[in-house]
């Protein structure tokens, strides 16, 4: 590294130390954990980071989440096989459901 | 707990390690679980830390302290968008597009010339998402999980969207005024965000095609280098990197108008009108209601007893300009009014402040409400709709008297 440009970096890591701050990164955004998770995580974060699904944990019912998926596919053309729909609702329901 | 060792590792070193975040210190009670979990507070590009909702598409909020000043600054300026990965535009590229079926004299514009050609003009107007609060809502609904911060208050510049409309030669049968910009879905098939304006607000003087934010250039995620500025309506219409204009003879067929950001009509009768896209029960969402918010207290605070103190915060509304704000300390059977601060027009946030002296040890809640010119006021109940947006429920804030 050209000692200016670290010496940047040094200053800009010690901004982030001081304001205790750090950048934006939706990679340490975890799903709770079951078999249909990487699939969650890998449909749904095609258009959206999945803090989108986070935030609105224990709201949406079965039929709230399911027209969500659908609104996905329908108006957003989300790439998402009809054979899953039901493992994505059904792994949606079970861990960021309202009932 | 993952978070507890973040606020421990955060608290110990200060040292912040890939993917680490900050909770926030308070959190806004009456958010879902869901959002308070997932909320941290953490820095864009240009930006001072903001409250994150989502990162991609950016949602970030501002926080509540923030709006102590009345001109919110641009780095504490919240951020939205519907699709992610927006690209900066480099000025040099950049044109605007004036045209449609509705012009007879289509045209394109540099920045230079959008700068030079028209008559600059400036208006300080807040800028607040349509489902600013959505995150109170009672029962809550899906989407964005905001708090008090998707709002800001700013003195734009810019050319006046009449001016711009009328060098394309306006013909008198352009019904709607179409915006759209640079940002574009991931996918072909998902609906690029446009949106429309019927022409009567079109061609208020207020609504401008804007370059300058607070007399700095925009910043890329408040839609640098131009965005459109719509005094009183919400932030819907503030189309952001904007490099389209179409004057439409025809209603704009998108989803943003036809599905999104509409209201059942019998909820807001007294909305500003968008004839050309009301249903028989829907209508689009147009001007702000009217709202207030104390800025110096939140619940929880400890305030002492026996002594003098004064209360802060700010009012606005969707244009005709606040005439009073009072607080009640006796959950609303009584209201006093406070006083109100600095005018920067009608489309400003009005701060006011309140002077009072608490005599009794314990709790004691705070209720806020503003009235507008019109004799608009804000409800005690919310006005529940299921997109969660206009929620200027009264604000109450119960702080400790010690």
């Amino acid at each position: 590294m050209h000692p200016r440009a670290s010496r940047v970096a040094l200053v800009a890591a010690l901004l982030l130390t001081v304001t205790g701050v750090c950048r934006a990164d939706e990679t340490a955004l975890k799903l709770a954990p079951d078999a249909d998770a990487s699939l969650v995580q890998s449909r749904c974060s095609v258009c959206h980071s999945v803090d989108y699904i986070q935030m609105n944990a224990a709201i949406l019912k079965r039929a709230g989440w399911e027209a969500e998926v659908k609104k996905m596919i329908k108006v957003m053309a989300a790439p998402i096989p009809a054979d899953e729909v039901d493992r994505i609702v059904d792994y949606l329901v079970k861990h960021y459901g309202a009932e | 707990m993952t978070t507890r060792r973040k606020i421990i590792k955060a608290a110990l070193g200060g040292l912040v390690l890939a993917g680490g975040s900050l909770r926030l210190p308070r959190a806004l009670a009456g958010l879902p679980p869901g959002a308070l979990e997932s909320e941290r507070l953490e820095s864009l590009p240009g930006k001072r830390p903001l409250i994150k909702r989502s990162y991609r598409p950016p949602n970030y909020e501002t926080p509540v302290e923030d709006f102590r000043s009345i001109i919110t600054p641009n780095d504490r300026f919240f951020v939205r968008w519907h699709h992610g990965g927006i690209q900066p535009v480099a000025l040099s590229d950049w044109r605007l597009f004036v045209g449609g079926d509705g012009a007879t004299k289509p045209y394109e514009l540099t920045f230079d010339a959008l700068k030079h050609d028209f008559e600059p003009v400036e208006v300080v107007a807040v800028c607040q998402c349509s489902g600013n609060r959505r995150g109170f809502s009672q029962p809550h609904v899906a989407g964005v999980q905001w708090g008090h911060g998707a709002m800001g208050n700013a003195r734009w510049k810019g050319a006046r969207l009449k001016d711009v409309l009328e060098r394309a030669g306006l013909r008198a049968e352009g019904v709607e005024i179409a915006f759209d910009g640079a940002d574009e879905p991931y996918l072909d098939g998902s609906p690029d965000f446009v949106k429309s304006l019927p022409t009567w607000k079109a061609l208020d003087e207020n609504t401008l095609v804007a370059y300058e934010m607070n007399g700095a250039p925009l910043p890329h995620l408040n839609g640098f280098p131009v965005r459109v500025v719509v005094p009183g309506w919400t932030a819907t219409y503030w189309l952001k990197q904007l490099t389209r204009i179409r004057i439409l003879t025809e209603p704009l067929d998108s989803f943003w108008m036809k599905t999104a950001y509409r209201l059942p009509r019998d909820k807001f009768p007294a909305a500003a009108r968008f004839d050309s896209q009301t249903s028989e029960t829907t209508a689009p969402i147009t001007d702000i209601v009217v709202n207030s918010l104390i800025t110096d207290l939140t619940d929880g605070a400890k305030i002492a007893r026996g002594r003098s103190r004064v209360m802060q915060g700010i009012a606005w509304d969707g244009g005709a300009g606040i005439r009073r704000v009072e607080v009640s300390r006796d959950a609303g059977l009584t209201w006093e009014d406070a006083t109100l601060g600095q005018d920067l027009g009608r489309y400003s946030f009005r701060p006011w402040s309140y002077r009072f002296r608490p005599d009794r040890a314990g709790a004691l809640t705070l209720l806020v409400r503003a009235t507008n010119t019109l004799g608009s006021t804000q409800p005690a109940e919310l006005i529940f709709n299921n997109p969660g947006y206009h929620n200027n429920v009264i604000q109450s804030v119960t702080v400790e008297v010690v």
